[in-house]
C-alpha cells in the first residue's frame, strides 16, 4: 500500500490504541465491588500468613508448655493456649496451611478434569458426548461419603490422597458447567470461521472455546474452593480427613468442640478462620459472577 | 385534526459517562386513516421517539426533557403510568419486529387472544372467542378454528407478526405502532403482512406509525415518511417528493444506498472453478421420522471470477448449500470438484490444506468473531496458520489486510465489541481474505448492516472480488441485493434450484412462478 508508507510494519503494534479486553471490563465492574474486593484483599493475606507461617509463628509447631495447661488469651499467647499448652495462634496458622492447600489444590484437581472433560464431551457431540456425560451420571449418582470413607479404609489416611478424593468428586459439576458452555459455543459462527480456516479441533477448543466459556468457570471455581475447604474441616471433624500430627481448621474445630464449655477459644479461633475465608470467598465469588456476567449486573 | 401531534419531543438518556440526547426536537403527526413512517437506521431515535409516547422508555437513565404528544386532546406526555396504561392496548396498540418475545409460549393463541376481551370488556368466553376468531380471519389467518387452539410455535414467522396484528387490533386502537415490523420476515411474507396492515388502515380507519429502517419498504403504504438522523428529523414529506426531491444530503444517501440496477457483467465463461453435481445435503433427525432435505440433488458450476448469487427465502436450504461447499454442513451424496479435485472425499490434513483456498464470509459480524481475540490476533491466525508469511512478515501481511478492507490501523489491538456492524464486518473479510483464497462463500454479508453501511460493504465486496480475482459464491434473500452485485443467479426453492441464469434474464424474464413471485415482492419497486 503505496499510501501508507510512513506507518512501518514496526511501529504497528506501538501506535496502536490499546483496546479494551473483555476481561479488563469485567476488572473495573469487579474494583467497584467492594465486598468483592474486601473479600480479595482478606484471602491474599490469609494466602500470605499460610506461605509465611513458619517464619511469622509466634511460637514452633511442636512446641509445649504443659504447665500452662489451657489458657485464655494473654498478651504472650493472642489467641490463648489448648489443653497441652500449645499456642492456638500457632496451631491456627498451620491449620490453615493445611485447609487452603486442601481446597486450591483439590480445586486445582476438579478444574483440570472438568474443563477437559466437559470440552470434549460438548465439542465432539454425539455418542462421544453420551459416553462420557453418562460416566458423569453414574459418579453423581454414587454415594460420596462412602466413596472417600472406602478410599480412606483402603489407602490408608494421607492428605495426597483426600486432594485427590475431593478433586475427584468436585470435577463432575464442572465437567456439565463447561459441557453446557461449550454445546452453546460450538454452535456459534466465529468457531464455524475457525474450522473454515482448517485450525483442528484441539486448536478451536484452546483458542477460541475456553477463552470464551472461562468466566462461569472462574465464577464456578471461586464457589467450589470454599465447599471444598468445609468438605475438609467436615472429614476432619469426623475422624476422616487430615490426623494428627498436622492439623487443619476442621481437625481444630473437632477439638475444640470437645471442650467447647471450658475453653471456647479452643472452637471459637479456628472457626473464625475458616468462616472468615469462607465468606472472603464467597464474597469474591459473587463479584466475579457479577462482573463477568454482564447481563446480571444492573448496568 | 391529526390524530397524533408530536411537537418537539426531546429524550436523552443519563448514564455514569454523562447524558446523551437521543431525540432532539423531533416533530411529526399522524393523521386519521394514514399511514406515516419514520424512517433511520440503528441508533437514530426513531424507536425512541415512539416509545417516549406511551412511556415505554426505562426511566432511568431514559428521561423526557420536553415536548408535546397530542392524541385526542390529551398530552400524552404528562399523562401518569394510570392513565397511560388506559391508552396502551386499546387506544394505541403495538406490533414488534420480533412476533416469537411477545407471544407467551405455554399459553395458546386463543387464550392470549381473548384474554383482553374477558378482562375489559366483560365479554363472555363463547362470545370472545368468536370475537377473536373473526379477528384471525380478518388477518388472514387460514381455519382460525383450529388455529385459536395452538402454540405460537407452531407458526412460522408470518403467521406469528399476523397474531400479533390481530391481538393489537382486538381492542379496536385508533393508533397501531408498528416497529419494525416486516424486519425479521421473508421477502415474500413481508409483502403480504405490508398489504394487510394498509389494507386493515383502510378498512378500520386508524391511523398507523410505522418504524423501518428500511426506505423502501415503506415507500408503497405511507402516506407521509419522515426521515430521522441522530435523534433529528432531517425530511419529511410524501414518499412520491422524498423519492424525487430528496433535499437533505442524509435522505439522498438513504436513496443511494438502495442497491438497485445491475453489474455490467461480462460474457460468460464457460472455465469452470467449483462444479456441484447432484449434491445432497439431508439432515436426520431423531427416529425413523423423514429427513429433512436441505439441498436436495442440486447441480451447477460457478464460473472463475464470477460472483453467483444465491437466492431464497429462509429454509430454502440456501446457507446449507453454501456450507455443504464449505464443508461445514455434511454432504449427504454427490460430488463437488473445485479445480479438478474432489472435495468430497477430502479428509485430514488435505482438507486443512485445501482450506485456505477457499473461505466464507457470515451473516452476523457479532456472532462471527472471537470476543475475546484483538483484531491482530483475528488476522495473525489464518497467516501462520497455513503459513501464508513468516513470523518476521506478520506485521506487514496484517497492516496489508487492514488497508485492503478498510480500517484504519492504529484499530489493530482492539476487540471486536469495540467496533460497529459494518467495521466488524470488514475484518471478518480480511480474516476470509488471508488465506488469499480463490473463492468464497459469503453467507448474507450484509443483512444485519444498516443500509448505507450494506452498500459500502457490497462495494468493498466488488472491488476486492476485482482485484483479488476472486470467485465468489454470494448467498442472499434480497433479490435487490443480488441484482446489484451477482453476474448470475440461483434460485432456491425447497431445497431444490427452480431457476438459475444471467441476472438480466431472470430479473427481467423470469420463467418459474415463484422467481415471479419472489420478485413481485421487492419493496419499492414501483418507486424505482
Amino acid at each position: 500500500m503505496t499510501t501508507l508508507q510512513s506507518s512501518e510494519p514496526a511501529d504497528l503494534l506501538e501506535n496502536a490504541e490499546m483496546g479494551a479486553s473483555l476481561w479488563r471490563d469485567a476488572w473495573q465492574r469487579l474494583r467497584k465491588n467492594k465486598m468483592a474486593v474486601g473479600g480479595g484483599i482478606t484471602l491474599l493475606l490469609f494466602i500470605v500468613v499460610a506461605l509465611l507461617t513458619p517464619w511469622l509463628a509466634p511460637y514452633s509447631y511442636e512446641a509445649q508448655n504443659l504447665d500452662l495447661g489451657a489458657s485464655p488469651p494473654s498478651a504472650a499467647h493472642w489467641l490463648g493456649t489448648d489443653v497441652f499448652g500449645r499456642d492456638v495462634l500457632t496451631q491456627v496458622m498451620y491449620g490453615g496451611r493445611v485447609s487452603l492447600a486442601v481446597g486450591f489444590i483439590a480445586t486445582a484437581v476438579a478444574l483440570l478434569i472438568g474443563v477437559t472433560w466437559g470440552a470434549i464431551a460438548g465439542y465432539v457431540g454425539g455418542r462421544v458426548d453420551a459416553v462420557m456425560m453418562r460416566i458423569v451420571d453414574i459418579l453423581y449418582a454414587l454415594p460420596f461419603m462412602i466413596f472417600i470413607v472406602l478410599l480412606m479404609v483402603v489407602f490408608g489416611r494421607n492428605v495426597l490422597l483426600l486432594f485427590l478424593a475431593i478433586g475427584a468428586v468436585e470435577w463432575l459439576t464442572m465437567a456439565r458447567i463447561m459441557r453446557s458452555q461449550v454445546q452453546s459455543l460450538r454452535q456459534q459462527e466465529f468457531v464455524e470461521a475457525a474450522i473454515s480456516l482448517g485450525l483442528s479441533p484441539a486448536a478451536i477448543i484452546r483458542r477460541h472455546v475456553i477463552p470464551n466459556a472461562l468466566g462461569p468457570i472462574i465464577v464456578y471455581t471461586t464457589l467450589t474452593i470454599p465447599s471444598v475447604m468445609l468438605l475438609e474441616a467436615f472429614l476432619s471433624f469426623l475422624g476422616l480427613g487430615i490426623q494428627p500430627p498436622q492439623t487443619s481448621w476442621g481437625l481444630l474445630i473437632s477439638y475444640g468442640a470437645e471442650t467447647m464449655e471450658e475453653y471456647p477459644w479452643l472452637l471459637i479461633f479456628p472457626g473464625l478462620a475458616l468462616t472468615t475465608t469462607l465468606f472472603s470467598l464467597n464474597f469474591l465469588g459473587d463479584g466475579l459472577r457479577d462482573a463477568l456476567d454482564v447481563r446480571g449486573s444492573k448496568d | 385534526m391529526s390524530l397524533l401531534n408530536v411537537e418537539n419531543l426531546e429524550v436523552s438518556f443519563v448514564t455514569r459517562n454523562g447524558t446523551s440526547k437521543a431525540v432532539k426536537g423531533v416533530s411529526f403527526t399522524v393523521e386519521p386513516k394514514q399511514i406515516t413512517a419514520i424512517i433511520g437506521e440503528s441508533g437514530s431515535g426513531k424507536s425512541v421517539s415512539c416509545y417516549a409516547l406511551l412511556g415505554l422508555i426505562p426511566s432511568p437513565p431514559g428521561r423526557i426533557d420536553g415536548g408535546v404528544a397530542s392524541f385526542e386532546g390529551q398530552n400524552l406526555l404528562t399523562l401518569s403510568e394510570a392513565e397511560l396504561r388506559k391508552i396502551r392496548g386499546s387506544d394505541i396498540a403495538m406490533i414488534f419486529q420480533d412476533p416469537m418475545t411477545c407471544l407467551n409460549p405455554y399459553l395458546t393463541i386463543g387464550e392470549q387472544l381473548i384474554e383482553p376481551l374477558l378482562v375489559h370488556r366483560n365479554l363472555s368466553r363463547a362470545d370472545a372467542k368468536t370475537r377473536a376468531i373473526e379477528l384471525l380471519n380478518e388477518v388472514g389467518i387460514r381455519s382460525p378454528d383450529s388455529t385459536f387452539d395452538s402454540f405460537p410455535h407452531e407458526f412460522s414467522g408470518g403467521m406469528r407478526q399476523r397474531v400479533m396484528i390481530a391481538m393489537a387490533l382486538i381492542n379496536e386502537p385508533k393508533l397501531l405502532i408498528a416497529d419494525e415490523p416486516t424486519t425479521a420476515l421473508d421477502v415474500t411474507i413481508q409483502a403480504q403482512i405490508l398489504r394487510l396492515i394498509a389494507d386493515l388502515q383502510k378498512h378500520r380507519d386508524i391511523g398507523v406509525l410505522f418504524i423501518s429502517h428500511d426506505l423502501a419498504v415503506v415507500s408503497d403504504i405511507a402516506d407521509q415518511i419522515v426521515v430521522m438522523e441522530q435523534g433529528e428529523v432531517v425530511e419529511s414529506g410524501a414518499p412520491d417528493a422524498i423519492f424525487n426531491h430528496a433535499q437533505h444530503p442524509y435522505t439522498q444517501k438513504l436513496l443511494a444506498a438502495i442497491p438497485s440496477g445491475e453489474r455490467d457483467s461480462e460474457e460468460a465463461k464457460d472455465d469452470a472453478l467449483i462444479n456441484v453435481q447432484n449434491l445432497r445435503t439431508w439432515f436426520h433427525g431423531s427416529g425413523k421420522t423423514e429427513p429433512v432435505k436441505a439441498v436436495d440433488d442440486v447441480s451447477f458450476d460457478i464460473h472463475r471470477g464470477e460472483i453467483l448469487g444465491l437466492v431464497g427465502e429462509s429454509g430454502s436450504g440456501k446457507s446449507t448449500l453454501g456450507r455443504s461447499i464449505m464443508r461445514l454442513a455434511p454432504v449427504t451424496g454427490g460430488q463437488i470438484t473445485f479445480d479438478g479435485i474432489q472435495l468430497t472425499g477430502l479428509e485430514g490434513r488435505d482438507l486443512k490444506d485445501f482450506r485456505s483456498r477457499m473461505q466464507m464470509i457470515f451473516q452476523d459480524p457479532f456472532a462471527s468473531l472471537n470476543p475475546r481475540m484483538t483484531v491482530y490476533d483475528t488476522l495473525a491466525e489464518p497467516l501462520l496458520l497455513h503459513n501464508v508469511c513468516q513470523r518476521a512478515e506478520l506485521d506487514q501481511h496484517i497492516a496489508k489486510l487492514m488497508d485492503d478492507v478498510g480500517l484504519a490501523r492504529n484499530f489493530i489491538r482492539k476487540y471486536p465489541h469495540e467496533f460497529s456492524g459494518g467495521q466488524r464486518q470488514r475484518i471478518a473479510i480480511g480474516r476470509a481474505l488471508a488465506t488469499r483464497p480463490e473463492f468464497i462463500v459469503a453467507d448474507e454479508p450484509v443483512s444485519a448492516l444498516d443500509v448505507t453501511i450494506q452498500a459500502q460493504i457490497l462495494d468493498l465486496l466488488m472491488a476486492l472480488g476485482r482485484e483479488h480475482n476472486l470467485t465468489m459464491l454470494f448467498v442472499s434473500h434480497d433479490m435487490a441485493v443480488i441484482r446489484h452485485i451477482a453476474d448470475r443467479v440461483l434460485v432456491m426453492y425447497h431445497g431444490k434450484i427452480v431457476e438459475a441464469g444471467p441476472v438480466k434474464q431472470v430479473f427481467n424474464n423470469p420463467a418459474e412462478p415463484y422467481t415471479q413471485s419472489l420478485l413481485s415482492s421487492i419493496p419499492g419497486v414501483a418507486m424505482m
